[in-house]
């Protein structure tokens, strides 16, 4: 059966899709490997699974552009062009990481390449996402910004608040849920009442829908579209994109909680190995080229962790500086 | 002097804020009814939206998380933007904002994210308000490193201290009260500014040091007169901001009187005197003629009847009362 979705795109963006995706897979597992044999000492709170989301809405955007994403960015950051080794650098607490080492795993910056804020207090980043995106239009600057959260972010106030002071001042933000089906240990079903995430926006007036976040097309597509949207002044737009959380919470998290069987689809349905799968079948990729992504990507990654493991740690006495400007 | 004009507090943060929006296209205000027609709810924003637009003066929902996060985000994103939170003891809906982000933003990006905010707010103390509208409650802000809190006392202060924190680099929040919008006070005529962390005497003294901030600066003044006609001369320190806090001027002044009073209108059980307290106590042991005395609230939320309310805001005649136990000595 042919694959219509395949077939209507240009080769360059579906290679630069599975490109990104492999990408972040591969990072993500070494970061979990490095962990598990302790080489590096940090929380991690991994996005294997929703490597399909990043990429989809990275590649909807322009460097220019800004993000906000969360303790659960990795996928994002990589996606926006943040380059790999300052991140792993900074979760390892090294001089040379991103922050020098002040924001940890959670806390990743790089205004350089658009990454404005990565939060750990959920839902916070969206509304400093709407000053964002204020800044820009006040300026006069062609630029859009994105904001990640997961499903449990869309029952605090600072998403209400921030959806709605967006949709009144026609913002260019694009919000986009990551519906992972968990907050920390508790299943979405248990704190909304609504199947859709996407319905709850209209409340506020604004477009919402919700894609597989599995198929990095489809992500694409909605994410390109609410960009385009952003971009001409039509203001806000959620884009909800339906994944899953492959290795719980945190790294280390036992997932208790979580049905084996839902896992087990889960990871033999990932969104990295089907898409390849889909782009050599419809002969976008042989298997040989498809395999050359895969090597780029491991060298890549193993180069980005050994530069930064053995990058010097950050000295005692940065602790005290960069509290206020000048200081 | 010459070229000085009377105003008002409120006048004076108008234009503090008019000012800094003529000086500079990245400073944009926004809060709850703070454009025309309502110029916000104590008048300090008023005629600033018809002068300068609705886009650079925006009225905001009923949102303070947002309010805050966007005036952060906006600071991200090149602005200088001064939101407004109405009245202080709303500040706790968007701490999160305010102390999680404002606050670390920079120090968390290694510097790479400096967040230029300037928040005002306003303490309704001595209004009736109640229990949720007349907290001063700026030690909470004082314990976050990362903030500057700024507390003005009169016209002048206000006009140069807000400028000051608008053009400043830091999240700063600018403490303002109710009480002291009314009254008047000279302004230099011309632009002007006072750097954030200066204390001033606002009125010399050699038997005893008061340092006070915003409200009990008129009412340590009135003590001030009142224990003159006793024959004891309070020399009354202004801090004028909490953080940073200008130790120099307070210690110079407290080695000098070897006596110490402080006051404000906030609860003095963990209150902001308690830092300057310990310090004081610390710095110039064996050379005070009495322990710091300290007067503030009690351990109370404060009543809405003007009777009781005014029998827990602290006044000039506590401060008279705690002078006499340090002269005592
Ligand atoms: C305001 C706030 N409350 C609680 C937490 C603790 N916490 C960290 S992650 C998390 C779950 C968030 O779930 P979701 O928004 O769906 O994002 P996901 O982790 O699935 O990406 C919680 C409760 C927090 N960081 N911030």
């Amino acid at each position: 059966m042919p694959d219509d979705a395949v077939s209507g795109q240009p080769r360059e963006l579906l290679v630069a899709l599975l490109t990104t995706m492999t990408r972040i897979m591969v990072a993500d597992q070494r970061i979990r490997d490095g962990i598990a044999r302790g080489e590096l000492l940090a929380s991690y709170w991994p996005c294997a699974g929703q490597e399909a989301v990043a990429a989809g809405v990275g590649a909807a955007l322009a460097p220019t552009d800004w993000m906000v994403t969360t303790y659960r960015g990795l996928h994002d950051q990589l996606a926006k062009g943040v380059p790999l080794e300052p991140i792993l650098a900074e979760m390892a607490g090294r001089a040379t990481g991103c922050c020098g080492g002040k924001g940890g795993t959670m806390h990743v910056t790089d205004p350089e390449h658009g990454l404005m804020l990565s939060t750990g207090i959920v839902g916070a980043g969206i509304p400093v996402a709407v000053g964002l995106a204020l800044a820009a239009r006040t300026r006069g600057e062609d630029r859009v910004v994105t904001v990640s959260f997961g499903d449990g972010a869309v029952n605090t106030g600072a998403f209400h608040e921030g959806v709605n002071l967006a949709a009144v001042w026609e913002l260019p933000v694009v919000l986009v849920c990551q519906n992972n089906g968990y907050g920390e240990m508790t299943p979405i079903e248990h704190v909304q009442r609504v199947t859709r995430v996407s319905d709850r926006v209209a409340g506020y007036g604004i477009p919402g829908v919700t894609v597989d976040g599995n198929d990095p097309l489809a992500v694409h597509a909605a994410a390109a579209e609410a960009v385009a949207r952003a971009r001409a002044g039509g203001g806000p737009t959620l884009v909800e994109c339906v994944t899953y959380r492959l290795w719980g919470h945190y790294f280390g998290d036992p997932m208790a909680y979580i049905p084996p069987e839902q896992l087990e689809a889960a990871r033999a349905n990932h969104p990295v190995t089907s898409f390849r799968a889909r782009l050599v079948a419809a002969g976008v990729l042989d298997e040989a080229a498809a395999d050359a992504v895969d090597a780029e990507a491991a060298a890549e990654v193993e180069g980005a962790w050994r530069g930064a493991m053995e990058a010097a740690a950050a000295s005692p006495g940065s602790a005290l500086t960069d509290v206020y400007a000048g200081a | 002097m010459a070229d000085e004009t009377e105003l008002t507090m409120r006048s004076a943060v108008n234009l503090a804020l008019a000012e800094a929006l003529a000086a500079d296209d990245a400073v944009i205000l926004l809060g709850e009814d703070v454009a025309d027609p309502a110029g916000g709810i104590v008048g300090a924003t008023r005629g600033l939206s018809t002068r300068f637009g609705a886009d650079r003066v925006r009225d905001t929902p009923i949102s303070e998380t947002a309010i805050a996060g966007a005036a952060i985000g906006a600071a991200l994103g090149g602005l200088r933007p001064v939101a407004e939170i109405m009245i202080m003891d709303f500040i706790g809906i968007c701490l999160d904002q305010i102390a999680n982000h404002a606050a670390k933003l920079r120090y968390m990006s290694g510097g790479r994210t400096p967040v230029p905010i300037t928040i005002r707010t306003a303490v309704f103390a001595g209004t009736g308000g109640g229990a949720t509208h007349s907290q001063s409650l700026e030690a909470w802000l004082t314990h976050v490193p990362g903030l500057k809190v700024v507390v003005p006392s009169t016209p002048r202060d206000a006009k140069g201290l807000l400028t000051s924190c608008i053009f400043d680099d830091d999240p700063c929040v600018f403490v303002e009260s109710v009480r002291l919008f009314g009254a008047k006070g000279p302004v230099p005529a011309d632009a002007f500014s006072i750097p954030i962390g200066s204390a001033e005497v606002k009125r010399p003294g050699s038997d005893v040091t008061v340092v006070a901030h915003g409200p009990a600066v008129p009412d340590a003044l009135a003590a001030a007169e009142q224990l003159a006609g006793e024959g004891v001369s309070a020399e009354v320190v202004d801090l004028r901001s909490l953080v940073p806090l200008d130790l120099e001027t307070v210690l110079a002044s407290a080695a000098r009187t070897r006596r110490m009073v402080i006051a404000h209108a906030a609860t003095t059980f963990a209150g902001p005197g308690a830092e300057l307290a310990a310090t004081v106590s610390h710095e110039l042991f064996g050379q005070l003629a009495a322990p710091v005395e300290r007067v503030g609230a009690p351990f109370v939320p404060i009543p809405a009847s003007p009777a009781l309310e005014r029998s827990v805001l602290p006044g000039p005649g506590e401060i008279v009362a705690a002078v006499r136990r340090v002269t005592g000595w």
